[in-house]
Parts: structure tokens; sequence; C-alpha cells
């Protein structure tokens, strides 16, 4: 091997290339989903789910695992809890400390 | 007992099915074993050009069917191994001149007369496919390590599993071990496993096909092809031989310094 090929590794060979496109197609074409439509399907699971909890919907991830030919979708729905950070509730309770000063 | 039935097949075209038949045939009848052969892809043969034999075609598979001949008629005595024979296709219809029953029969009929029976299958995965599959008790899907090749090959083990016909096994065609190895083509390792199934050979790219072809002398009979030496390793492993993966062949001292490119 020359030099030149192990810096070249670091980067995206011909070869990775290769095999990411072919990984992605082939999941797509085993579940017989586009691309397209797995975001379609993403938003509407969002949908549906934030109806009944409140989630992050920006970190929503949906994709699919491959186990020997056994595909799998998987969900990853990040989902508010009282100890979640977030903005609007953070703005609340501060909204409430200058309206009730601690005493 | 009657032969076992292997189908060629890829889902894409131009990978290799027809040159793997003739290959495949030619290995098997040097180790001694009585074989058939049927090209399958009627209307577009070729496996006669391959194994140069289209001078002594009389009639074809569509005759046959068509009870125009016996099938010993139909069969054409390879001049280098009195055990190889060869089905053609009929070269001026249409895949639609076969039906599933016919290729079924046909296919079984050949069994009865020899230990191996390679069937050339067309391109595609419509009826010219689903006719040579039907048959098979092994298919051997070709592919060329490329995404549009695999992507189709995919698809063709899919249908296969869908439909419960026989157990695949892969073929790479057209490998390059320089290009792999300098990481601008797809590894075996990577196609393997996300085709998820057992791994029969891998040929590699060898300028000889082209000649070999054109002269209908495959390459499983010259012992200094690279490819020939796959093919040959391909029909030992059907026999039940051990055969190991031939490791990447180490390059030289040489090819290392000129190769620098
Ligand atoms: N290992 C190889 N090295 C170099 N050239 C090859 C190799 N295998 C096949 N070829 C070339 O690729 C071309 C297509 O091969 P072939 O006709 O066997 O493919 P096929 O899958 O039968 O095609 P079709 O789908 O049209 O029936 C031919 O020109 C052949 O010489
Ligand atoms: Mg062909």
């Amino acid at each position: 091997m020359r030099l030149r090929d192990i810096f070249r590794r670091k980067t995206n060979s011909p070869q990775d290339i290769a095999a990411q496109r072919l990984r992605l197609v082939l999941t797509h074409d085993r579940a017989n989903i586009s691309p397209g439509m797995l975001e379609i399907l993403k938003d509407e699971i969002i949908a549906v789910i934030s109806r009944h909890l409140e989630i992050e919907t920006d970190k929503v991830m949906v994709s699919f695992s491959e186990d020997n030919r056994e595909t799998r979708l998987m969900a990853d729905i990040p989902i508010y809890t009282a100890r979640t950070p977030r903005a609007e509730a953070r703005g609340r309770e501060e909204s409430r400390l200058r309206e009730e000063p601690l005493d | 007992m009657p032969g076992k039935i292997i189908t060629i097949s890829s889902g894409k075209g131009g990978v290799g099915k027809t040159t793997t038949a003739a290959n495949l045939s030619i290995s098997l009848a040097m180790l001694g074993h009585r074989v058939t052969c049927i090209d399958a892809d009627i209307g577009l043969r070729n496996l006669d050009v391959m194994l140069g034999l289209e001078n002594r075609i009389v009639y074809d598979i569509v005759n046959y069917v068509e009870g125009k001949c016996r099938l010993r008629q139909a069969l054409v005595r390879d001049k280098r191994f009195p055990e190889l024979f060869l089905l053609p296709a009929a070269q001026t219809r249409d895949k639609n001149a076969i039906s599933i029953e016919d290729m079924n029969r046909v296919a079984h009929e050949a069994a009865e007369l020899s230990e191996f029976v390679v069937i050339d299958s067309p391109a595609g995965i419509e009826h010219g496919f689903r006719y040579a599959v039907t048959p098979a008790d092994l298919v051997l899907i070709v592919t060329n390590p490329e995404v549009t090749a695999v992507r189709d090959a995919d698809r063709v083990v899919g249908l296969l599993e869908a439909e419960g016909w026989a157990p695949a096994k892969l073929i790479i065609n057209r490998f390059q071990h320089d290009l792999v190895r300098r990481n601008q083509m797809l590894d075996s390792t990577t196609v393997v496993d996300l085709l998820a199934i057992d791994l029969l050979g891998i040929v590699p790219e060898d300028n000889k096909i082209l000649s070999a072809s054109n002269q209908g002398q495959p390459v499983a009979l010259d012992d200094r092809s690279p490819a020939g030496r796959a093919f040959r390793d391909i029909a030992g492993r059907l026999n039940g031989e051990d055969i190991p993966f031939e490791a990447i062949p180490r390059q030289t001292i040489f090819q290392r310094i000129f190769r620098s490119r």
C-alpha cells in the first residue's frame, strides 16, 4: 500500500461510497419504500405520537435495520419528561418566578 | 438417480451468465461428469457460440417442445468432451414459445440423461427467468462488484425466497483485486454480507474471456487463465470438494512500482 492510500482511507473512498449507496438502495428495495415515502411516514408517526405524548420532533429518527435479510423499522423518538429542559417550559417557569417572587 | 439441475441467473443483463454457464459446463465435463447445458435465452442464443458448437446445431429446444424431434436429436454433442451436450435455444422465436411446464419437463428429462444440467437463464425477472429457475435444484446468481448488478441480484434472491424456489449461491464475476486493494471497487465481503447468501466463487476480470468467446474455446480449457481456474474451482466445489478461496494474489515488487496510478 502506498502512503497516499493510507491517507485516502480516512476520506470516503469510492469503495465506501459504493457500499453505503448499495446498503441504502437494498434497504429501500427490500422494504418496498422510497426514501421520500419514509420521510412522509416519519411525519405521520410524529403526528400520531404527538397526540399522546410531548416529543422532541426535531430529534426523531426513523430508519431501517437489517439483520440477515430481516428488515426492521426503527423509530427513535425522544419524549419530554418532567426533567427534560425545554425552552417553552423554561419560559413558563421564568414568568411564574417573575410573577411570584420568592420570599 | 437424476442429475442435479443448476440454473445460472442474475437479474441484470451482461454480467456473465452465459460465460459462467459455458465454463461451468466445460469444467464439470473435465471432472468426468456427464453434463447437459440448456440455453434458455430463447431469441438471443449465445451459449452455442461460446462453446464453439454453433455449426453443429440441427434442432433446438422449441423444435423439441413442439414435437418436431426427439430430445436426443436436439442435443449437440461437444467434440472435446463426448459426455457434454448442448440443448440450443431457438434464435428466431421468443420466450413465449416455451411455458414453465415445458421447461420443467425438458430439464427433468435432461436430468435423467446426465449428472448435471446447467441452464443459462435470460436476463430479467420475467417469464424467461421464471421458466429457467422453476426446475432448478440450485440457482447460481452471477453478479459484478457494482451497485446496480448487486441490487438486481438482491431482487433475484428475494424472489427466490418469496416464491420458495431453489436455494441460491453467489458468483462474483469480473472481480478486480487491484481495484479492491486500492479501495476503488466493492469488496467481496460487503457484497456477500449484504446479499446474505453463500459465496460459491469469485471470478476475476480476465482479458482472455473475450477471445475465448470469439474462438468458441471457453477459458476453463486454458490452464493459464485466472478466470478459467476460478471456474474450475467452482465446478470442484459443486462436486463437493473443499476448495479454499484463492487468497488475494500478492503483487510483485515490479507490479507495485509500475502500477503507480
Ligand atoms: N470475468 C470476465 N472478464 C472479462 N470479461 C468478461 C468476464 N465475464 C464476462 N465478460 C464479458 O462480459 C460480456 C457479457 O458476458 P455474458 O454474455 O456471459 O453475460 P450474460 O449475463 O450472459 O449477458 P445477457 O444478460 O445478455 O445474457 C461478454 O462480452 C464477456 O466477454
Ligand atoms: Mg447470456
